[in-house]
């Protein structure tokens, strides 16, 4: 068969690595998998999104639909509910979930309806460092909060 | 619109009874100016004209300078794909008495408009070439026919129902904002040879669709599958490739 000139990076006739027998002769896996950034991206789009259903539902019940909801949460709820490793451990999940879904979600976006390269390189930067702020911000308050350094409102 | 009819149906349509219909058409022509516009003609057809017949009486006896592509006028050339009040059908297989008394009809959007009712089909094609839609096989050539079971044949038989029309492509709205993106129409020609058993470069087709041009941009509107003459299920066609990424089975 002829080589195209006009074809994109794929080589199709050239044999496949170790296999004798040429391209796609290996169906049993030996080769690497075919999927790269994207499937993985997107992966991590549904599986994240059925965590924070989880997550975020839970968050909403717990902060405001539970006893008098948003009523109770003062100081010292929080100081309660954080004296517990599970609830840290909880919203820190939900932070970091939140944090990298939703600006996949906004690359994504900007990668469709963003047609400049340039707009797309501020745009897509712009998320990703205001993202890794935010969850930086958020980490060490969930880390490092310690009542006691307020002792005027404890 | 667009109602499904036994062959032979004419039970609603009175013999020889002639219409009128009103057409509304989206011109173009930057040679005149440099903005699309609407013209509106009354055309005499019968109920069981179809809107393509309905173009031709406009082209022939009304405004020649209509530019339109139609070849085999049956469904299945691919052709003549167009914006039928609003979504994509071939001119050629929707009926006139489906769509009485008015019918709006527009260029397939998210492609280059280059003259009325014509698109520039390049960047559809390159996404059609882009996944390399043709039997690769390296194994030497058979003495006799490559066979394969009726179940193997069955695997990809909805995907080979593909006419090339673009109506799938021009109605997906990743196509229209980025038509870097391959499209519905590539994906269910690759799909007809990643799940052919006698085809070699499935790991080369699934590569080109697992790039950031590739199958995950789908958004799973069925916007495609809606849209398709041909009545292929192509985002289920769609959704077997990304299986057959994610699981490196195919």
């Amino acid at each position: 068969m002829a080589t195209r000139t006009d074809e994109p990076a794929g080589r199709p006739m050239e044999p496949g690595p170790g296999t004798g027998r040429g391209l796609g002769a290996n169906r049993t896996g030996r080769d690497r998998p075919v999927g790269g950034f994207e499937l993985w991206s997107w992966l991590f789009m549904r599986v994240s999104g059925l965590l924070l259903l989880f997550l975020a539902v839970g968050h909403v019940l717990i902060m405001h639909v539970i006893d008098e909801g948003v009523e109770r949460v003062d100081f010292a709820f929080v100081q309660l509910r954080w004296g517990s490793p599970f609830w840290r451990t909880w919203d820190w999940l939900l932070l970091t979930f939140a944090l990298i879904h939703g600006v996949n979600g906004l690359r994504v976006i900007v990668l469709d309806y963003v047609r400049r390269p340039g707009a797309r390189f501020v745009l897509n930067w712009f998320f990703y460092l205001t993202g890794t702020v935010l969850f930086f911000l958020g980490t060490v308050i969930v880390f490092t909060f310690d009542p006691s350094a307020w002792p005027a409102t404890s | 619109m667009a109602v499904t009819r036994e062959p032979g149906d004419r039970t609603d349509a009175a013999p020889d009874e002639t219409v009128q219909l009103l057409m509304r058409i989206r011109r173009y022509n930057p040679e005149l100016r440099a903005d699309p516009w609407w013209d509106e003609f009354t055309v005499d057809v019968e109920p069981t004209d179809r809107i393509l017949d309905a173009l031709h009486e406009v082209k022939w006896h009304h405004d020649g300078t209509l530019a339109l592509r139609r070849s085999c006028a049956h469904g299945i050339c691919g052709s003549d794909a167009m914006l039928i009040n609003g979504v994509n059908r071939l001119a050629c297989k929707v009926l006139v008495k489906d769509v009485m008394p008015k019918v709006t009809v527009e260029p397939i959007r998210g492609l280059t408009p280059l003259k009325d009712l014509i698109v520039d089909m390049e960047p559809f094609f390159a996404g059609y070439r882009s996944v390399l839609p043709f039997l690769i096989n390296d194994e030497g050539e058979p003495d006799r026919e490559r066979k394969q079971s009726p179940e193997e044949r069955e695997r990809y038989d909805d995907t080979t129902k593909c006419i090339l029309c673009a109506a799938c492509t021009t109605s997906c709205p990743i196509f229209w904002g980025d038509e870097e993106y391959v499209g519905p129409a590539a994906i269910v020609n690759a799909h007809r040879f990643i799940f052919d058993s006698r085809d070699r470069a499935d790991r080369e087709r699934l590569k080109v669709l697992s790039e950031k041009t590739g199958v995950f941009r789908c958004r799973t509107t069925f916007n495609c599958t809606e849209a398709c003459p041909r009545g292929i299920k192509v985002t289920r066609a769609i959704q077997d490739v990304k299986r057959a990424i994610l699981f490196d089975r195919y």
